[in-house]
C-alpha cells in the first residue's frame, strides 16, 4: 500500500510537483504517465526515498519514508531512470552485494538469486562485467537487483526504455505475473504499455494530476472513442462515401486519407455509427476489405491533457508567415 | 552494523576492479622510498630511526590521497548509482563510514606494504621499534584526516578531477596551518590565542610529535574528531546535493 498526501516537491522557484495526493492498493499496476519533465521522475524519487519532499507525506507499507526510511525501503523495490550500477562489477558480484545489503541469506538468497538470473536470463552474461553490457541487459541487471528481496512494493521509473520489442514484452509479462498480489508503480512513456500492463493510469502535467483513471475510461474520453475505421479498395468509393458519412446524424466528423485510402467517422458523443456507415456500405455495394470499431486513441487523449493549449498552433503560424 | 560492513567490501573490492589501484600503491611506495633515501638522506644521517621516511608523509599524503578519495561520492553521483544506494535499506550514515573505512583500509594496505624500510632500518641498525610503530600509528590516522576531507568534497561535485583538486587545496591549508612561516606571518596580526588555534588545527603540529613516537591522547582526540567531524560533513552535503 503506497499513499501520498498533499506532495510537493520545489526546486527553486519550480515546483517540479506539486500538491499529490493518491494510493495505491496492492494488485494494483499503475502507470505514471506525462512528458518530460512532467515531475514523474521526481514523483517516484520522492516515494523510493531518495530525495526528500518539499512538503506533504509519502507512506509505503504503513511506514511514513521520512520517518521509518529503513523499513520503507526494505519493502520497496526500486528501478531508477537509466537503471544505474555498479559498472566495474560482474553481474553475479552486484546481485550478490543487493542480496547481501537486503539480508538475504541462506536457502532463500539461493532460490531467490537463480530466479531472478532465470527469469531475467541473465544466466549467460553472469560473469560479465556490467559496463560493457548492451543496454538491454543493463536495464534488466536493474531489473533484477529490484527483484531479487521479492518486495511488496516495485517502483520501476522507465522499465523498458531501450530494450527491443521481444524484451519489452518479456518485461511486460514479468510485470503482469507480478501484479497478481504485488503493488507495481511504473513510469513511461510508451502508451500502448499502459493498455498492456497498468489497471490504473495517472497521467500528470506540470506536476498535477490531470487523469487518474483505468486506461479504458481514458480511451473513452478521446474523440475516436467508437469511432468507426473503413479502408476501401477505389477512389471514388473512398470520395462517395466520404460525402454520405458525413450526412449520418450520429457523424459529428469525418476524417479521411487520400493516399491509403482509409476514412474515420467520428460518433457524436455516447451515439453509435456502427450501424449507419454498416448500412451506407450494403445499400452503395461499397467494397471494404477493413473495417474497425476503434476503442479510442490514448495518445490523442494524453496530448489533449499535457500539451500546453495554444502555443503550437500560434507558433506554426508564426513561423510560417 | 554488518550493512557497513557490506558497503565496505563492496568499496574496497572496487577498489582493486581497476588498475588504478596498483598504480597508485606502486607510485606511493616509490615516492616514499626516493623521499627517504635521496632527499632525506636516510643513510647519510647515520642513525637507526625512520624520521627521514615519516616526515614526508605529511606531503605524499596531500597529493596522493585525494586520488583515493576524488571517486568516492563522485563516481557514484556520476553514474546515478548513489541512486540506488540511497534506496537500499541502510542509513546515510551507514554509507558514509562504510566507503570512509574502506578508503582507510586502502590507505592502509599502501602504508603496510612500507614494511620493507622498517626491516632495513633494523638490519641496518637497533631502531626503538615502539617508535616507530607509533609513527606508523599516527601516519594512519592523518591519512584518515587527509580521507575524510577528500570523503566530503567528492560528495560535492560530480567530476572527480574537481574533487581532486579541491581536496588537495583544502588539505594543503590544514598542512600550512601549523608551518613556522605561516605561524610567524598571522602571529603579527593576531592575538597569539588564535594563532594557538591554528597551530592546533594543523596535521603537522599533531603529527610532528607522533612520529617521534609520543603518542598524546590529544593529538588521537584531534584525529578522531577532525575525521568525525568531516564525515558528517559528508553526510550534510549528500543529503543537499545527492540528487543533483
Amino acid at each position: 500500500m503506497i499513499t501520498t498526501k498533499h506532495l510537493s516537491k520545489r526546486y527553486g522557484d519550480n515546483l517540479a510537483v506539486d500538491d499529490l495526493t493518491f494510493s495505491v492498493a496492492p494488485g494494483e499496476v499503475l502507470g505514471f504517465l506525462g512528458a518530460n519533465g512532467a515531475g514523474k521522475s521526481t514523483t517516484m524519487r520522492m516515494i523510493a526515498g531518495f530525495i526528500s519532499p518539499s512538503a506533504g507525506q509519502v507512506s509505503v507499507c504503513g511506514h511514513d519514508i521520512a520517518k521509518q526510511p529503513v523499513e520503507a525501503k526494505a519493502c520497496m523495490g526500486y528501478l531508477p531512470e537509466g537503471a544505474p550500477s555498479y559498472g566495474e562489477m560482474t553481474v553475479g558480484e552486484f546481485l550478490d552485494f543487493v542480496a547481501d545489503i537486503r539480508a538475504l541469506n541462506g536457502e532463500r538468497r539461493r532460490e531467490r538469486r537463480a530466479l531472478v538470473i532465470d527469469r531475467l536470463g541473465l544466466s549467460p552474461v553472469i560473469d560479465q562485467v556490467i559496463e560493457t553490457l548492451s543496454k538491454g541487459f543493463r536495464r534488466r541487471v536493474g531489473l533484477a537487483q529490484a527483484l531479487i528481496h521479492d518486495p511488496q512494493v516495485l517502483i520501476l521509473d522507465e522499465p523498458t526504455d531501450g530494450l527491443d520489442p521481444n524484451q519489452k514484452h518479456e518485461v511486460r509479462r514479468l510485470i503482469n505475473e507480478l501484479s497478481k498480489d504485488k503493488l507495481v508503480i511504473v513510469s513511461t512513456h510508451i502508451l500502448e504499455e499502459v493498455h498492456e500492463v497498468c489497471t490504473r493510469a495517472i497521467i500528470i502535467a506540470n506536476g498535477r494530476i490531470v487523469a487518474d483513471e483505468t486506461p479504458s475510461a481514458l480511451e473513452a474520453r478521446s474523440r475516436y472513442h467508437h469511432a468507426v475505421s473503413l479502408r476501401f479498395e477505389k477512389a471514388d468509393d473512398l470520395a462517395a462515401a466520404r460525402r454520405e458519412i458525413a450526412l449520418l446524424p450520429e457523424v459529428v466528423a469525418v476524417e479521411s486519407d487520400a493516399r491509403e485510402l482509409r476514412l474515420t467517422a467520428i460518433p457524436k458523443p455516447g451515439a453509435n455509427v456502427l450501424a449507419g456507415v454498416g448500412a451506407l456500405i450494403e445499400r452503395n455495394q461499397w467494397h471494404v476489405p477493413e473495417l474497425h470499431l476503434e476503442s479510442g486513441r490514448l495518445d490523442e487523449v494524453f496530448r489533449s491533457l499535457t500539451e500546453p493549449r495554444g502555443i503550437d498552433s500560434s507558433a506554426a503560424a508564426e513561423l510560417c508567415a | 552494523m554488518s550493512k557497513v560492513l557490506v558497503v565496505f567490501k563492496r568499496e574496497l573490492r572496487s577498489y582493486f576492479a581497476t588498475p588504478l589501484a596498483y598504480v597508485f600503491i606502486v607510485i606511493f611506495l616509490v615516492l616514499a622510498a626516493v623521499f627517504t633515501f635521496q632527499v632525506g638522506g636516510f643513510l647519510e644521517r647515520n642513525q637507526s630511526d625512520l624520521q627521514s621516511f615519516f616526515r614526508w608523509h605529511p606531503w605524499l599524503y596531500l597529493v596522493l590521497i585525494p586520488a583515493i578519495s576524488m571517486r568516492l561520492w563522485a563516481e557514484e553521483r556520476n553514474s546515478g548509482s548513489i541512486e540506488l544506494l540511497m534506496t537500499f535499506p541502510i542509513t546515510l550514515w551507514q554509507a558514509v563510514v562504510g566507503k570512509f573505512l574502506a578508503a582507510w583500509c586502502f590507505a592502509g594496505i599502501a602504508l603496510a606494504l612500507t614494511f620493507p624500510v622498517w626491516i632495513t632500518v633494523n638490519y641496518l641498525g637497533s631502531p626503538d621499534n615502539g617508535a616507530i610503530i607509533a609513527a606508523y600509528v599516527g601516519s594512519f590516522l592523518m591519512a584518515g584526516g587527509f580521507l575524510s576531507i577528500g570523503m566530503c568534497l567528492s560528495a560535492a561535485t560530480r567530476n572527480q578531477v574537481v574533487a581532486f583538486i579541491t581536496a588537495a587545496l583544502v588539505g594543503f591549508v590544514f598542512l600550512l596551518a601549523g608551518f613556522p612561516l605561516v605561524l610567524d606571518f598571522v602571529r603579527g596580526v593576531l592575538p597569539q590565542a588564535i594563532v594557538d588555534g591554528i597551530a592546533s588545527l594543523s596535521f603537522f603540529t599533531h603529527f610532528d610529535a607522533i612520529s617521534k613516537g609520543v603518542i598524546d591522547l590529544r593529538d588521537l582526540v584531534y584525529f578522531t574528531a577532525l575525521i568525525g567531524f568531516w564525515l558528517a560533513a559528508t553526510a550534510v552535503v549528500l543529503d543537499m546535493k545527492k540528487a543533483e
